[in-house]
């Protein structure tokens, strides 16, 4: 079991701050969604967790340890990511790259043995994605690779998860069965999971705890309804009047608010107001 | 974790099929290896059978004693002349193609060439220098040809390297823009001094387009420990280079030093490649072709796709080298030629008969 700490990180790239002393935790068996509007740092946080890019100030600790001063082959043991939308060898078979989660378990002088193609294969089976198995990555659709990313960090075995919007481009369907899927494995196998999301629905209706994230600060978190108040949701993505409650489950749920929507609808309001 | 449990021993059986029929090519291509060596060591001007030039070969092997039914002349052109000649084009095919391979993967480039990064236009400048100084000395059996068209190469891509370095990181486009800038640079002093080294034109063309026919077992020795510890270190970050495949962020997140990765492949790929060009010339065509034609019938897995490029390569070079020498005898044709003319529509073919993704 694992446990991130997020402390006080700032981070930048050359002049530009992207994050402001950003600061929050993941506990095991646990999903926590970041939210906020494009560009608010959402993928730089995941980036900095992975010690792609470092903070200048404050730190980050993986079960207690600062990531800077893990090396890389084991921090790949502990975390695993699944990034958004990624470039994939498409001569590569769908079976090679989930194959390729094993990495960070093998030295330099180890080759894949029959144990490692079991995992993988069982990464495949548990993400429904095994029919595809002998298909290369360049044929397959945006959701197909979705699941088979999922394989390839199940392969990997790590025991905290990062996902960059991992619905991103998926129809409803497929929305809700990724989510599914990963918050089964957050509870089975006691996963820290932290997903970057833009679908905010989505985020209420999975993410035990939210952070939301405006212009590099950490403007809320707490449970869904803490976080997605009609307040919040005004003050960071500047959209009024959109929070809702679920019917089903009384979490918030957030519906566009257009104002006089279509421009039937205008003109007929326009016509109105002209008589 | 009781999901995991019901699913477990259920094994990819095709994947373990696929595994096998590469496995089984890795073995096939080494057979044909030895049997092409032999055959390229009995052709030539003059004929010997292929069963006489067997016996010769297997008489020099410890712990087996045959005693000698052929003239002695036989034994000095089989062991003094062709089978230098054939184990040296053997290892610069081997070391081509497994250099070719390697850029590839490194740069993720299907157009990178041992060449991309200046160690041809580096090597050559060395060389020609090296025909135009008037001295003559050797140093360790090596002539001042090979020893300059060496240091050509080594020296020009640090150039490219240290051009191409930002802070602690090496982007490979930097990288790319950097080899093709400084060898274009290097390819027209190159052209310059071709231009004005009078009756030595004849003997530097000769080198540039590639000879194995002052081949002898001295250079054997000085190419060999390049090309089978470059290869040796390749073949080990096959794995590696399989996920660099990702990008460089996927690479660090599953674990890999991307910048280390760089520079051990980058060091080993371009030793074997300087040691290699630096006695036999800049031979064109084998570092793309042969990895590309590999990756055709084999897959794009580097684990299987280095050593079949190793041995891939050195049959090639080989028959290259066979057909070099025997085509128009007693003249010989430049070995860049027939890979050109052998390569290009083989690759052609293979590109036509499988019309799908490759790299």
């Amino acid at each position: 079991m694992i446990k991130i700490e997020v402390q006080n990180i700032c981070l930048g790239y050359s002049r530009k701050e992207v994050l402001k002393d950003v600061t929050f935790q993941v506990m095991p068996g646990e999903m926590v969604g970041l939210i906020g509007p494009n560009g608010c740092g959402k993928s730089t946080i995941i980036r900095a967790l992975t010690r792609i890019i470092s903070p200048y100030r404050g730190r980050i600790l993986l079960d207690g340890k600062d990531i800077a001063s893990i090396p890389r082959q084991e921090l790949a043991r502990m975390l695993g990511v699944v990034p958004q939308m990624p470039l994939l060898p498409s001569a590569f078979t769908a079976f090679e790259v989930v194959l390729m989660g094993r990495n960070p378990h093998l030295s330099l002088f180890q080759y894949e043995g029959p144990k490692e193609l079991d995992i993988a294969w069982q990464a495949m089976e548990r993400t429904m994605t095994h029919h595809l198995a002998r298909r290369r990555v360049g044929e397959l659709s945006g959701g197909e690779i979705q699941c088979l990313l999922i394989a390839r960090v199940l392969t990997q075995e790590t025991k905290a998860i990062l996902l960059d919007e991992p619905t991103a481009n998926l129809d409803i369907g497929r929305q809700v069965e990724i989510l599914n899927l990963i918050r089964n494995l957050c509870l089975e196998n006691n996963l820290a999971v932290l997903a970057a999301l833009h679908d905010l629905n989505l985020a209420s209706q999975y993410c035990d705890q939210l952070v939301l994230i405006d212009n590099g600060r950490v403007h809320a978190q707490g449970t869904p309804s803490e976080v997605i108040t009609p307040r919040n949701i005004k003050e960071v993505y500047g959209a009024d009047g959109c929070v809702y409650t679920h019917p089903a489950n009384g979490l918030p749920a957030v519906l566009v608010n257009p104002g006089n929507g279509r421009a039937s609808n205008l003109r007929k309001v326009m016509e109105r107001d002209e008589v | 974790m009781s999901s995991k449990s019901v699913l477990s021993g259920q094994t990819s059986p095709i994947h373990l099929a696929r595994w096998r029929g590469r496995i089984y090519a890795i073995v096939g291509l080494s057979v044909l290896l030895v049997v092409v060596a032999a055959l390229a060591t009995a052709v030539g001007s003059v004929k010997i059978p292929l069963l006489t030039t067997c016996q010769v070969l297997v008489s020099k092997l410890p712990l087996l004693h045959i005693t000698p039914v052929w003239p002695s002349g036989v034994e000095t052109i089989i062991l003094e002349i062709r089978l230098p000649r054939v184990i040296l084009a053997g290892l610069v095919g081997a070391a081509l193609g497994t250099a070719g391979a390697t850029y590839q993967g490194l740069f993720r480039n299907p157009l990178a060439d041992p060449y991309l990064i200046g160690v041809a236009q580096g090597a050559s400048l060395g060389a020609v220098i090296g025909f135009l100084l008037p001295t003559t000395w050797h140093v360790l059996g090596a002539g001042v040809v090979p020893l300059f068209a060496f240091a050509g190469a080594l020296v020009s891509t640090a150039i490219v390297y240290g051009l191409a370095r930002v802070g602690k990181t090496l982007p490979v486009t930097t990288l790319i823009l950097a080899g093709v800038a400084l060898g274009a640079l290097l390819g027209s002093i190159v052209s310059y001094l071709i231009i004005s080294s009078g009756e030595k034109m004849h003997g530097i063309i000769f080198w540039l387009m590639g000879s194995f026919s002052l081949s002898q077992w001295a250079d054997v020795k000085l190419v060999l420990p390049y090309v089978v510890v470059g290869i040796a270190v390749i073949l080990l970050y096959a794995r590696p280079l399989n996920v660099m495949q990702l990008d460089e962020e996927q690479a660090q997140q599953l674990g890999i030093n991307v910048e280390r990765l760089k520079l051990v492949l980058l060091i080993a790929a371009t030793l074997i490649t300087a040691a290699a060009v630096s006695f036999v010339g800049t031979i064109g065509f084998v570092g793309i072709i042969i990895p590309h034609a590999v990756r055709l019938i084999w897959g794009a897995d580097y684990r299987f796709l280095l050593p079949l490029s190793v041995l891939s390569g050195a049959i090639f070079l080989i028959l290259a080298d066979l057909i070099a020498r025997t085509a128009q005898a007693p003249s010989e044709i430049p070995i860049g030629v027939i890979t050109a003319i052998c390569g290009a529509p083989f690759f052609l073919y293979l590109l036509r008969r499988r019309k799908k993704v490759i790299f």
